[in-house]
């Protein structure tokens, strides 16, 4: 009646980082609704790491192999999984997503399929006598709604780097299933990847943004070396002005028309701090700002701040980082 | 080439939220309106569409309020030909609703290609467009911020964490569009003047009331008050001290 299916992702044969923070939230909603947790794997073959799932609370992994499941297949990952839940005949409660490129292209699909309603995006699970409830973002960060969803299941996605992975002592039972059926029209032919080792931002742990205030795109050296000094865990961002200018790519715009991000730490470096900035990355752990203007609105939302020239400070946060992990 | 955009009126991205008195809702009073920002990526895309082709038709559709007839005339300015408003004057929150709506009018009416943006900057469902595909039954591709699109076959690029997906799609097709495709155009004078006589059918629309039930709209808790530690590459050193010993984040 109220387990929980955690619909789990792997690039490359390897289950992502992202799929704990799936599993752990799946795990919260799965003890709040006294069920236990499925998790599951589209794969081409055995993921590697699936076997570290049960630790993050997963009692089953489920792994369905199929041929043209090594990468996305929207069409044929969305219709095995609605059928997954449809053969389970009422014993899912809700299926869990993560909020990442992939997950919130196929909630959508699984949701319309089983004639259902989906939370996307949410920051916060919970249950009230046998209903999932929810909170997630709206109007750009500047509110929260909190939904209750009627019915069942309950389909949401989980937004990266919010639910922290819990460790438990615990290994899930493994199982392999063979996938059937065609992948569908939509087909990935192709993944470009960015430069090896540079960490998304969507996903970084710790993220240091530049804006306007490094004048030109060579500048960017400086946070790169910034992120650099955090020894991997660091992506570096950027805020739409220099994204527009052409300084930096797309995929790096912090904000409401680029990606909204929950990290650990984000380092806001000549940047003012408008609004649409602002929503993006409002929700982040500890906010440190470095701007030269003391009334900059940025400093309202920074929990630290050091007013002066970005150019000084930021070789120095460098140095004294690089010391830390010396 | 026919088209279909599927356009949403949404509060401007500065508005200041404040919350209705019921609790629920925004309180819309003095609240701007505007066309949704990634919808724009999607008219404009339609249109350079149709340009290239050198025929065809740009429909666009509106489910809202009766007020939705300006962002209606905001696309027709852009260039789109002709505008289509599914009148209902609450949407629900749950964008099953809305995409049930829509599917049951873009449903055999021809349309070679179906935008619709990657999601309404005001409830940010990020869910109406691959739901519609889903109950149209015709393929999808999501957050397309590059196109190529030749003899019944498409190839999108879409971005994922750390790259970018190459993928190839049957026309016709469902897209939902990202920053990124394309340069939107700023409705020009005669545009504006154009689109007081195009077309635009009003239909009254019943809506369901969905499944998600709304407890609450709060403000987002306050941050705590920042404190400045200090000016200058002098300050660093108590920089990574507090983020070390206070925020326990190094
Ligand atoms: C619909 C819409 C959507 C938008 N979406 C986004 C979005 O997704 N993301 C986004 O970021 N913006 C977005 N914007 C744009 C936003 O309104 C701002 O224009 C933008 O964020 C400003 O970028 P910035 O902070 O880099 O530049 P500026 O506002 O020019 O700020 C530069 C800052 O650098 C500081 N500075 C300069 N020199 C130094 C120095 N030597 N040392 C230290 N500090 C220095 C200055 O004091 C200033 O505060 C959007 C706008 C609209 C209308
Ligand atoms: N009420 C609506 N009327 C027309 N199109 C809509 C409506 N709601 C959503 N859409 C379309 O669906 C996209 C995604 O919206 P959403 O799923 O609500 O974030 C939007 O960018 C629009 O293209």
């Amino acid at each position: 009646m109220s387990d929980v299916l955690a619909v789990l992702e792997q690039r490359d044969g390897v289950v992502r980082k992202v799929s704990h923070e799936v599993v752990t939230g799946a795990r919260r909603l799965a003890d709040a609704l006294g069920g236990s947790v499925d998790a599951l794997l589209l794969a081409a073959g055995a993921a590697r790491g699936a076997d570290l799932l049960g630790g993050f609370g997963a009692d089953k992994v489920i792994t369905l192999i199929h041929a043209a499941f090594g990468s996305y297949a929207p069409e044929g990952y969305a219709r095995v999984i609605a059928e997954r839940v449809q053969t389970a005949a009422g014993r899912y409660g809700a299926v869990v997503f993560a909020a990442s490129a992939t997950g919130k292209d196929l909630a959508p699909r699984v949701a319309a399929r089983l004639g259902r309603p989906l939370a996307q995006d949410v920051t916060d699970v919970g249950a009230e006598s046998g209903a999932v409830t929810v909170v997630r973002p709206v109007y750009a960060g500047k509110a929260l709604l909190q939904l209750k969803i009627v019915g069942s299941p309950a389909l949401l996605s989980l937004r990266p780097n919010v639910f922290t992975p819990v460790q438990r002592p615990k290994a899930g039972a493994q199982e392999s299933v063979a996938g059937n059926g065609p992948a569908g029209r939509v087909v990935v032919k192709q993944i470009k990847a960015a430069d090896a080792g540079t960490l998304d931002v969507a996903e970084a742990p710790i993220i240091v943004s530049g804006g306007r205030g490094l004048k030109e795109p060579a500048n960017f050296k400086v946070l790169e070396q910034l992120a650099a000094a955090f020894g991997g865990r660091a992506a570096v961002g950027a805020s739409r002005a220099v994204v527009d200018a052409g300084w930096r790519p797309h995929a790096d715009q912090v904000g409401q028309t680029g990606k909204t991000v929950s990290p650990t730490l984000y380092v806001a470096v000549g940047i003012s701090g408008a609004i649409q900035h602002l929503a993006g990355m409002r929700t982040s752990k500890v906010i440190v700002a470095i701007n030269k203007d003391k009334d900059a609105p940025i400093f309202k939302v920074a929990d630290y701040g050091i007013v002066g020239d970005l150019f000084e400070i930021v070789p120095k946060l460098a140095e004294e980082i690089r010391k830390l992990h010396g | 080439m026919k088209i279909a955009v599927c356009i949403k009126r949404v509060p401007d991205s500065e508005t200041r939220v404040k919350i209705a008195a019921d609790g629920k809702s925004l309180d819309e009073a003095g609240v701007k309106f505007i066309l949704n920002p990634y919808d724009e990526f999607a008219v404009e895309e339609a249109l350079r569409r149709k340009e290239q082709a050198g025929a065809g038709e740009v429909v666009v559709i509106a489910l809202g309020p009766a007020a939705a007839q300006e962002t209606i005339r905001t696309a027709l300015a852009m260039g789109a030909d002709r505008g289509i408003l599914l009148q209902a004057d609450r949407l629900p929150v749950d964008g099953f609703e809305a995409a049930k709506a829509l599917a049951a009018e873009l449903k055999n009416a021809g349309f070679d290609l179906i935008l619709f943006g990657k999601m309404a900057i005001d409830d940010s469902n990020h869910q109406v467009g691959p739901m519609v595909a889903e109950l149209l039954d015709l393929p999808c591709v999501t957050t397309v911020a590059h196109l190529e699109i030749a003899s019944g076959k498409g190839v999108a690029e879409r971005e994922i964490e750390g790259g970018v997906e190459v993928v190839e799609f049957p026309l016709p097709a469902v897209l939902t569009t990202d920053k990124g495709l394309n340069e939107p155009r700023y409705p020009a004078l005669k545009g504006i003047m154009a689109a007081k006589k195009k077309p635009l059918d009003v239909k009254p629309t019943a809506l369901g009331a969905g499944g998600l039930e709304i407890v609450a709209l709060t403000p987002p808790p306050e941050r705590p008050a920042g404190k400045i530690v200090g000016e200058g590459a002098a300050a660093v050193p108590e920089l990574v001290r507090l983020l070390r010993e206070e925020a326990k984040v190094l």
